[in-house]
């Protein structure tokens, strides 16, 4: 059972090393890309069911004990995020494959796509599975150099200017986690998650609103929150259909990933909750107005991604085991929410032409069937009752009312007002797109529509291109897939309350990976720290 | 804990520049800022393994003298993702220099001379080279035998000359590759 951890994390890369050499042979190609991250989602629930059945799993990897050695810890939070992440980008996955079929093999973003977009996803199971900050800031960059690389496939004026506004932020997030690292060591004298979630309390306080605020900076930067999320509604829809689904479902819900993890491990007293709070509500208010005002539907889709940050940071915030539940819940719902509406998205611009408001119109006669997973995505992502987004936001809205601070009800209304608005965008967008007629699109005026920005780098041109089945059918899975999180809400909420019980405390956590106590360490550890200064 | 003031005064003047250096607007500038915050970050992981002149890990040494390894471990992979990041850039720089002199056309732009085997290039080298002897031959010639023209009209014959070399000298730098004359 032990070797399903690390295997999760080499066999994309193994596939990737494998795709790379098959760089001639597409199909093989193909085939090898598929496989590996089927057999990653396979391995991805095998270990959900272990952990959930059995407990946490800890791997020692090469025997070093921890905290010497490297050390792969999942819980429950960790075997959600695997299980969730893999089948997202094995959906994608697919989709691109169709993509592809019909593009016409000898169009398609040359033979690279594979081989990359296995490390990316060998980078995500690598972050989520790491148990010492070190690990987790490798697997951080394997899937951002992946990233980089999706995002200017095919070298084009367009992509090579975003991407290298989302690459110079990238990395001064990246240095930032890597300066965090380094103080952190100075500080506790180790790397490893749970020896430092056992240090950390007995430091001086202002020692650790320092390393705190240094990783939350970190962090927000690759979970596109509000000061720092300039960059993203910019970037992301620059790149291909299925880039960009990814990157919205998986990347930033990493960042949100590593706030969780940190904030509850090294903080249980909740120090942060003021600042989060206030990140929180701006995070949802300025996200959702910058959506009100796009034409473009990748873009409007981009600034809800940013906007409903804010619901997660907002239940990291609360911090009681209920919030962290439905923060669990609710990351699960946005990854799969996202990444279906951008795949509609991108069918969108295959049939319509283009994915300007302003250009598109009669779609629901012509491709009915895109039609109905837009909106039936549009409804859960506004939070219309009985989607898995309404079920989410009032398990959060309901956390926050049995702590009941003036704030937290401040909060609510934000949170509340920003489901609204998302509704509106969204219901506009689909009205637009879909249900006004082809013949009214010229000369269009709506007080509904005067406000509409259309994309700077849109050029104008409609071109419709074919939609293949497989196409279709990967973005209908996915649609499927987040109507059972509705259905089956009761048992994965259930789920979530036992992750959310796993990482509430951090001592649940330091005795998983030290079963037999720190009491040794602490002496033989040949590093320096602060204590000695900080009398 | 303590450290050497020499590393941290460098460290401090590598952040310090390498912020400066990366808030510019020119891509290697950033590039440059990049690499030196980078390494400003890699000192300071080392700042942290402690007092500096403790021994390496050998055989022989008392556990007590030997430095802290993991920071020296950390620096090494962060050394290492790094350099591949900044390859990565690299590439990037030099293809955004490549869009920014010739535009997305410049890809699509092909090599007229590709299909020439090496003996017809040498072949048209010399002939050319042929025209340039006696385009000068003539040129002397002119000068030598119809001193009776005016000077200007000479002055600007040369001018248009040396006019329309700068216009094809300028046409075959657009050519990206071939094209050595």
């Amino acid at each position: 059972m032990t070797a399903l951890v690390p295997l999760i994390v080499c066999l994309p890369l193994l596939g990737a090393a494998v795709a790379l050499m098959l760089g001639q042979r597409r199909r093989l190609q193909v085939l090898v890309s598929v496989l590996s991250l089927a057999a990653a989602t396979v391995m991805s629930a095998v270990l959900l069911v272990l952990v959930d059945r059995f407990g946490t799993v800890v791997v020692q990897v090469g025997g070093w004990e921890a905290p010497w050695g490297i050390v792969l810890v999942i819980d429950r939070l960790s075997a959600i995020m695997l299980l969730i992440s893999a089948l997202m980008l094995l959906g994608v996955l697919l989709f691109a494959v169709g993509q592809g079929i019909v593009d016409g093999d000898t169009e398609a973003p040359v033979s690279i796509f594979h081989p990359t977009y296995l490390v990316l996803a060998a980078g995500l199971f690598n972050a989520f599975v790491a148990g010492d900050l070190f690990t987790m800031y490798v697997g951080f960059e394997m899937l951002l150099s992946a990233s980089y690389v999706l995002l200017t496939l095919g070298g084009t004026g367009a992509r090579i200017r975003v991407g290298i506004t989302y690459i110079v932020v990238s990395l001064v997030s990246s240095l930032l986690f890597l300066s965090a690292i380094a103080l952190i060591y100075g500080a506790t004298g180790t790397v490893t998650l749970a020896l430092i979630a056992e240090r950390m309390p007995d430091l001086p306080a202002d020692i650790q609103l320092i390393l705190g605020l240094l990783l939350l900076i970190a962090f927000g930067v690759k979970a596109a929150v509000f000061p720092m999320s300039f960059w993203l509604p910019d970037s992301y829809p620059t790149a291909p259909a299925p880039v960009t689904a990814v990157f919205a479902g998986l990347l930033t819900k990493v960042g949100v990933y590593a706030i969780l993890r940190t904030q509850t491990l090294f903080f249980p007293d909740n120090q942060f909750s003021m600042p989060l709070m206030i990140v929180a509500g701006l995070t949802l208010l300025v996200g959702i107005l910058g959506a009100l005002a796009q034409a473009d539907i990748k873009r409007l889709l981009s600034f809800t991604l940013v906007s409903h940050i804010g619901y997660m940071l907002f239940g990291v915030a609360i911090g009681t085991p209920l919030a962290i539940a439905a923060t669990i819940f609710y990351v699960v719902h946005h990854i799969t929410v996202q990444t279906t509406l951008f795949l509609a998205a991108g069918l969108i611009d295959r049939v319509g032409g283009t994915t300007s408001l302003s250009r598109l119109g009669g779609l629901l006669k012509s491709s009915p069937l895109v039609a109905i997973l837009f909106f039936l995505g549009a409804l859960n992502l506004g939070g219309i009752p009985p989607f898995s987004g309404f079920l989410g936001k009032i398990a959060l809205f309901q956390a926050g009312t049995i702590v009941g601070d003036p704030i937290i009800y401040v909060l609510i209304s934000v949170g509340a007002l920003t489901s609204l608005l998302t509704l509106y965008a969204l219901a506009r967008a689909w009205n637009m797109a879909f249900w006004r007629p082809k013949k009214q699109v010229k000369d269009y005026t709506s007080s509904m529509s005067a406000s509409l920005v259309e994309d700077p780098q849109d050029e104008g041109i409609v071109l419709k291109k074919t939609v293949s089945p497989l196409m279709v059918g990967t973005t209908t899975s996915m649609l499927v897939l987040t109507l059972g999180l509705t259905v089956f809400a009761g048992p994965i909420f259930d789920l979530a309350t036992r992750a959310a019980a796993n990482i509430s405390s951090p001592s649940t956590y330091i005795d998983s990976v030290f079963p037999n106590g720190t009491g040794s360490i602490a002496d033989s550890n040949v590093g320096t720290n602060f204590e000695g200064d900080s009398k | 804990m303590s450290a050497s003031l020499t590393l941290v005064i460098v460290m401090a003047v590598m952040y310090a520049a390498g912020v400066y250096v990366m808030l510019e607007r020119s891509l290697t500038r950033v590039l440059i800022g990049f690499l030196l915050v980078g390494n400003a970050t890699n000192l300071l992981i080392f700042i942290m393994s402690g007092r500096p002149g403790s021994s390496p890990i050998v055989n022989g040494a008392s556990v007590t003298d030997m430095v802290d390894p993991i920071p020296q471990v950390l620096m090494l992979t962060a050394i290492v993702i790094n350099f591949g990041i900044t390859a990565l850039l690299l590439a990037l720089i030099y293809r955004s220099w490549w869009l920014a002199q010739l535009g997305d056309e410049g890809d699509t732009l092909t090599d007229e001379h590709a299909t020439e085997s090496a003996d017809e290039a040498d072949g048209a080298f010399r002939s050319s080279s042929d025209d340039d002897d006696a385009i000068a031959e003539s040129l002397d010639e002119f000068e030598r035998g119809d001193g009776a023209t005016s000077d200007e009209d000479t002055v600007s014959s040369t001018a248009d000359a040396a006019g329309r070399a700068g216009a094809s000298a300028r046409a075959a730098s657009k050519k990206p590759q071939g094209d050595a004359r």
